[in-house]
């Protein structure tokens, strides 16, 4: 298995200090003033150039969110965050009107070169990247959204989506272009005053991406966003709204990976996807934000709301995620499966090393009728970290003949590492089908010892043997992201064993 | 030179010592069986050879092609040519047979120095060498040893046999949970690799593998030692009159 060889070289070649995408970026950027108020607020806004309804929809949560508390029931533990210190606004200051990859900053497009995502290359290829088993290059491509530190820079493949009637644009350029669209569902799914992180995330996001997908319409490639902190002190606040309109299909990748930093960083995102009557939103992550240093300094807070409505009949919602960064994870991603005979799927793979801590899980709410949902999370923590579990899943009243069925595995290695799981079920109705099913185990010394005999290096024993676990999640993303995710899953056990 | 030279081996288990100055001679091309009764420490020594962890050992060596063997990690002594076929194979879920042995047999080779089998390459010789030991590829898809009965385990210890193809092969009680048919499957695919550059090492509890795999050499342990070695004859002489004989001489 050449990748598992690759990754295992890689781990060697770096620490956790001298973590690979621990650098800056030198660019001048403009910044709104520090802390947060109704002035930062009408700051944003104004930047957006937002029209009036929006600056009322941010102040209007910015105004509950002055009355919310921060919450405390999750299984993390960290110092109190300053609201006040943190900037909540930074953008690249345009030179000019960018119209092409050409005019963006070189600066800007060498990070992309370090990160491995040759914009240049993508845009000059088209993007051409076929996929195994696959000769359709259409349906190979990949556009990219890419957000560099709050403000979009660079849309690729616009035109083609734009034949397929495809929308996809910064949400800051959505506001502006289709206020009917983003009116009707912005908030629809996660409301304002929703919780405390989304709340904040209402009044001061400063981008992110929207999607359209008209009736009948198979998106014509996979969709895709990277996302990346640069800003020293900036919380990084983003807001993706995705909507599938009747009977279609779309698939959204998003990857994030964050530069070094001594202070943490605060990332509070959004993510509201809609599917109605016979639409699939497929949704993947791979986090591989920066997870602190050997002492457990540093680090990216990643406090995350992300939902899902299955809005229509027959409708399908599928999370897939790959967490592997951040300091501390706080991500639930759900679906409310309101639409009769809809279905939502999670499938988690949740890596803790080093002194992360991670509280992760999916909540399904079964409202409609015959709906069903699956649960696969595997969670892996190693060295001091702390890797819970925590999933709601509920059958309403009248959500008769609801489904679910979870598997939750753990594997733990070494012994100094907890992991949890936290499920709460509840059924209303007597007719729901609910299955849990839990394991926790250890890579025992005789699994190492077989492997070893073989000619395997210990570390290339555990990278096999927790790639042959997350087996059954990997399987669910898309080809190009399922290599690199195994590539992270080796690299962020690094220092594991012995 | 002799392949494997265990010389007066110590070797202690937590506060415990099980081997207390055991040796041995193997020379290339030799069959031999080691026999005794439970406790006797014959795992103890094939684990040893192989470097499990947690034995320590307080006394003794074990030179292999004069090489000092305890001085190497697990992985080193397999690139080396040391095979150890496990009573009980491990089951590793999620990781596709196939994909496991082409995984160790390349790092085996890089770690001698030789190129990486080729995916085509790799898949002729391991269908070859399956096809050989009556293993369907069906087999090679699942999982390493996940839901395989105990024959099929046994046939894909001897199947990483055949393909690693190393000097020192030591089974360690092969016809553990074996019916007949299927321990006849498993020895004929031993058999088949015997070679005058390669030695075997079997430990069994039973005169009964012996009919199917025969020795050049017996060894009789008893409570941590060699207490009698001799040629086939003296498997056939344990069956009749049992290790007892044995406990007092120990």
């Amino acid at each position: 298995m050449p990748a598992v060889q690759e990754t295992v070289d890689r781990v060697r070649r770096i620490d956790v200090d001298q973590y690979r995408y621990g650098f800056e970026t030198l660019i001048e950027s403009e910044k709104a003033p520090k802390g947060l108020s109704e002035d930062t607020v009408r700051f944003i806004s104004a930047k957006k150039n937002e029209p009036e309804w929006m600056l009322q929809w941010r102040l209007e949560a910015y105004r509950r969110w002055l009355t919310m508390r921060e919450p405390t029931w999750a299984r993390v533990d960290y110092p109190k965050i300053d609201y006040q210190e943190i900037y909540y606004y930074a953008a690249p200051k345009p030179k000019k009107q960018v119209n092409s990859l050409d005019e963006i900053d070189p600066e800007i497009l060498k990070t992309y070169e370090k990160l491995g995502i040759p914009l240049r290359e993508v845009a000059m290829l088209e993007g051409i990247e076929p996929r195994v088993g696959e000769t359709d290059p259409v349906k190979s491509k990949i556009a990219v959204d890419a957000v560099f530190d709050s403000v979009s820079v660079a849309t690729t493949f616009k035109e083609e989506l734009k034949k397929a009637g495809v929308i996809f644009m910064p949400i800051s350029e959505a506001i502006r272009e289709h206020p009917e669209l983003v009116q009707k569902y912005l908030g629809s799914v996660v409301p304002t005053s929703d919780n405390f992180f989304a709340t904040l995330n209402s009044a001061v996001f400063s981008d992110g991406s929207f999607v359209y997908v008209p009736p009948g319409v198979r998106c014509p490639m996979e969709l895709s966003t990277y996302f990346r902190i640069n800003e020293r002190n900036t919380g990084q606040f983003e807001r993706t709204l995705i909507i599938a309109d009747k009977g279609s299909y779309v698939s959204y990748l998003e990857g994030c990976t964050a530069p070094q930093r001594d202070e943490n960083q605060l990332h509070a995102a959004v993510v509201e996807l809609v599917a109605l009557d016979d639409a699939e939103i497929k949704y993947s992550t791979v986090q591989n934000w920066y997870p602190g240093n050997s002492e457990g300094l540093g680090g990216i807070y990643n406090f995350v709301t992300k939902r899902g409505d299955c809005r229509g009949r027959n409708s399908k919602i599928s999370w897939t995620q790959v967490e592997t960064g951040s300091a501390i994870t706080w991500k639930y991603p759900s679906c409310i499966l309101r639409g009769d005979n809809s279905r939502g799927e999670f499938y988690s793979i949740a890596i803790s090393n080093g002194f992360q801590q991670v509280d992760s899980g999916t909540k399904m709410l079964h409202l409609g009728k015959n709906t069903s949902s699956r649960i696969i999370s595997k969670g892996i923590a190693a060295g001091k970290s702390q890797n819970t579990y925590r999933g709601l899943v509920t059958a309403h009243r009248k959500a008769t003949g609801a489904r679910n069925f979870t598997a939750c595995d753990s594997l733990l290695i070494g012994d100094k590492c907890g992991a949890h799981t936290v499920p709460y079920i509840e059924a209303k109705n007597s007719s729901a089908t609910f299955e849990h099913e839990a394991t926790t185990s250890k890579i025992s010394e005789d699994v190492l010892f077989y492997c070893t005999q073989r000619g395997l290096s210990e570390e290339e024993a555990v990278g096999l043997v927790v790639n042959g676990f997350v087996k059954d999640v990997l399987q669910q993303l898309p080809m190009e992201f399922a290599v690199e995710a195994q590539k992270l899953i080796s690299i962020s056990l690094e220092g594991s064993v012995g | 030179m002799a392949l494997l030279e265990v010389r007066d081996l110590h070797v202690r288990v937590e506060d415990r010592e099980i081997l207390h100055g055991l040796d041995l001679t193997v020379n290339a091309g030799e069959v031999h069986a080691i026999m005794g009764p439970n406790g006797s420490g014959k795992s103890t020594l094939s684990h040893v050879i192989a470097g499990k962890p947690g034995y320590e050992v307080t006394d003794g060596q074990i030179l292999f092609k004069g090489e000092d063997l305890l001085a190497m990690e697990p992985d080193e002594r397999a690139a080396k040519g040391v095979f150890l076929a496990f009573q009980y194979p491990v089951e590793i879920p999620g990781v596709a047979t196939m994909n496991f042995l082409r995984t160790a047999l390349n790092a085996q080779r890089k770690a001698r120095g030789e190129d990486e089998y080729s995916t085509p390459d790799f898949l002729k010789k391991v269908r070859e060498v399956a096809k050989s030991l009556n293993i369907p590829q069906d087999m090679l898809k699942r999982g390493v040893n996940v839901g395989f009965s105990g024959g099929e385990k046994k046939r894909n210890e001897v199947l990483q046999m055949a393909l690693f193809e190393p000097s020192l092969c030591i089974l360690d009680e092969m016809d553990s949970g074996l019916d007949i048919d299927a321990l006849r499957i498993a020895a004929d695919g031993v058999n088949a690799l015997r070679s005058p550059d390669r030695a075997m090492v079997v430990i069994t509890h039973y005169q009964r593998l012996l009919n199917y795999i025969v020795p050049d050499f017996v060894h009789v342990m008893s409570r941590g030692r060699v207490v009698k070695s001799g040629d086939k004859q003296l498997a056939l002489e344990l069956e009749a009159s049992g290790y007892a004989q044995f406990e007092d001489a120990a």
